[in-house]
């Protein structure tokens, strides 16, 4: 006991850093978190940082009005003034288009996207500086839970890793520990997303050397980690290089380029096409193709067409004669006829029709499209 | 020469070694506002997420309170905070302020910490202990491989420890 008091701080020292060791050992082992802790501290944190939020905001408002009715006595003192006022009220005037051209295409591009979004506000980051997170001010109250997407009209953004009442915890693409499936748009290359710790690029890792991939090229979501729905666009390649094992492909986020300051947490998500030749928000003009000189042999179809594009124009036509949808039927129900000829039995409807327009009697009767046998 | 400025630098007696008081608001404020700094700010200046002002204010509290076990607990204190901030488990932080803190504080009881060098150079001798430890618990407990380059700490020991300083003069004032 003697010897404790004697050793008094080692040994309060020795406690501490156990019990600590303890609790990250434990957190690290079961995989599980203390969250009484964080809810504390984030609830006591992150109200601060939205009231400095807000009245950072509203003072930069209120200064802005203030310089634009301040009246000035003397006429020198008044055009200088009014020189530098003009200055700051151009960049006033400026910040404000800025950010109300980002709430309108945020709140047009939430009324578009089929998947259900939540606006939310950028108020913080986390305190590690080796770590990409940020605090949006939307928490478990508004709805939202962990494992949720965190994506602005441009691209994909983060996930949400804690939900506490007033607000959340979004890992930023960015972070080396992040990673999502992709698929690029003109090879349809997979592969896993990965943060490299910088703002300006990310890695597409498991990608072989063999795999075509090109600059330029656009990065969308496979909707395969169970996060992002499919379809979101991810970023631009911005260097494909042979690697030792896998290429290394650099992708720009194109969600992190016109700043951070609201982003859209997907509550419930709706997988979407990967577009297929367009490239979204791209700022590059394309001039208009040349016009073909030799017509292609049917209208409709491209003049460079594979077996495969055929024979896929040559079903459209025979469902569309036999008044068939494809994906639709139930199981065991009769199949179209794929010997069909479509442009025999695109001529026998018409004439159908036309014999039908000349007998206006029989228009009263239903009539079952013409479906020939083979 | 070195005589004097050894003895300026040493505490001589217990007479000396004079325990600060802070008004009760300052020692909840100050810590707070400064991990409310590390949220926040980097926002709006990428390049100001690398000013530990949480250590800053560790060191200085637990230099001037001069009792290991307050500067223990300040250590744990703010360090756990931190974690509970940021998306590792809780502890990386704790363990390392709290060593920060008890070093801090053991010094502080040996030398005179209103010294503005032996405060600079403190504020940067406990600036590379804390990067190198939170890089050794990264790699230990959390598997990450982080980068450690000890010319950039030792850039950004010094941008802390100059920060510090001003920081300290004004913390100075808290005192009752």
């Amino acid at each position: 006991m003697d010897l404790l008091s004697r050793y008094r701080n080692l040994t309060v020292l020795v406690l501490v850093i156990f019990a600590q060791v303890i609790l990250l050992g434990y957190q690290v082992k079961s995989n599980q978190d203390i969250r009484l802790i964080r809810v504390w501290a984030v609830t006591a944190v992150t109200p601060i940082a939205k009231l400095i939020e807000t009245v950072r905001s509203g003072a930069v408002d209120s200064l802005g009005k203030y310089i634009n009715l301040h009246n000035l006595a003397d006429e020198n003192k008044r055009l200088e003034a009014e020189r530098g006022r003009l200055k700051i009220e151009n960049q006033y005037l400026r910040s404000e288009l800025r950010s109300a051209d980002r709430a309108v295409a945020l709140s047009a591009f939430q009324a578009h996207s089929p998947s259900k979004t939540l606006p939310s506000r950028v108020i913080g980051m986390s305190t590690a500086a080796s770590s990409r997170v940020v605090f949006i001010d939307r928490g478990s109250m508004a709805g939202v839970v962990r494992g949720m997407a965190a994506i602005t009209p441009d691209g994909i953004v983060g996930k949400v890793i804690a939900a506490y009442p007033t607000a959340s915890q979004v890992l930023l693409l960015t972070d080396p520990t992040f990673a999502a499936g992709v698929i690029s748009q003109q090879h349809r290359v997979r592969g896993t997303l990965r943060g490299l710790g910088q703002t300006s690029k990310c890695i597409v890792d498991y990608i072989q050397n063999e795999e075509k991939v090109d600059v330029g090229e656009w990065f969308y979501t496979t909707g395969d980690d169970g996060v992002f729905p499919r379809g979101l666009p991810v970023g631009t390649v911005t260097s494909a290089q042979p690697g030792q094992q896998d290429k290394l492909v650099y992708v720009a986020p194109s969600g992190l380029q016109g700043g951070m300051e609201e982003v859209l947490v997907i509550l419930e998500g709706v997988h979407q096409a990967i577009p297929e030749g367009q490239v979204p928000s791209s700022a590059v003009h394309l001039q208009a193709p040349p016009p073909d000189e030799s017509p292609s042999p049917e209208p409709g179809v491209p003049a460079l067409s594979t077996d495969a594009d055929r024979m896929r124009q040559r079903y459209q036509r025979i469902g569309e004669a036999e008044g068939h949808t494809f994906g639709q039927g139930l199981p065991g129900s009769k199949p179209p006829d794929f010997n069909l000829d479509p442009d025999a039995a695109a001529a026998r409807a018409k004439a159908a029709a036309a014999a039908q327009a000349q007998k206006p009697a029989a228009a009263a009767k239903p009539v079952s499209p013409g479906v020939p046998n083979p | 020469m070195s005589r004097d400025l050894s003895d300026q630098i040493l505490i001589g007696s217990a007479r000396e070694r004079g325990v600060a008081r802070f008004r009760r608001w300052g020692l909840v404020a100050v810590p707070l506002l400064a991990i409310l700094f590390q949220v926040y700010v980097p926002r709006y200046y990428e390049s100001l997420r690398y000013l530990e002002l949480p250590l800053l204010v560790t060191v200085y509290f637990a230099l001037m309170r001069r009792s290991p076990i307050a500067g223990i607990f300040i250590g744990a204190a703010i360090g756990l905070v931190q974690d509970s901030l940021s998306p590792q488990p809780i502890g990386v932080f704790g363990l390392d302020k709290t060593l920060v803190g008890y070093f801090a504080a053991s010094v502080g009881m040996r030398i005179d910490v209103e010294h503005v060098l032996i405060r600079f150079v403190l504020a940067f001798g406990l600036f590379i202990f804390h990067q190198a430890f939170y890089w050794a618990l990264a790699q230990a407990f959390l598997g990450q491989r982080l980068l450690f380059d000890l010319q950039h700490v030792a850039i950004l020991g010094l941008l802390n420890a100059t920060v510090g300083i001003s920081l300290y003069h004004f913390l100075d004032k808290l005192k009752e």
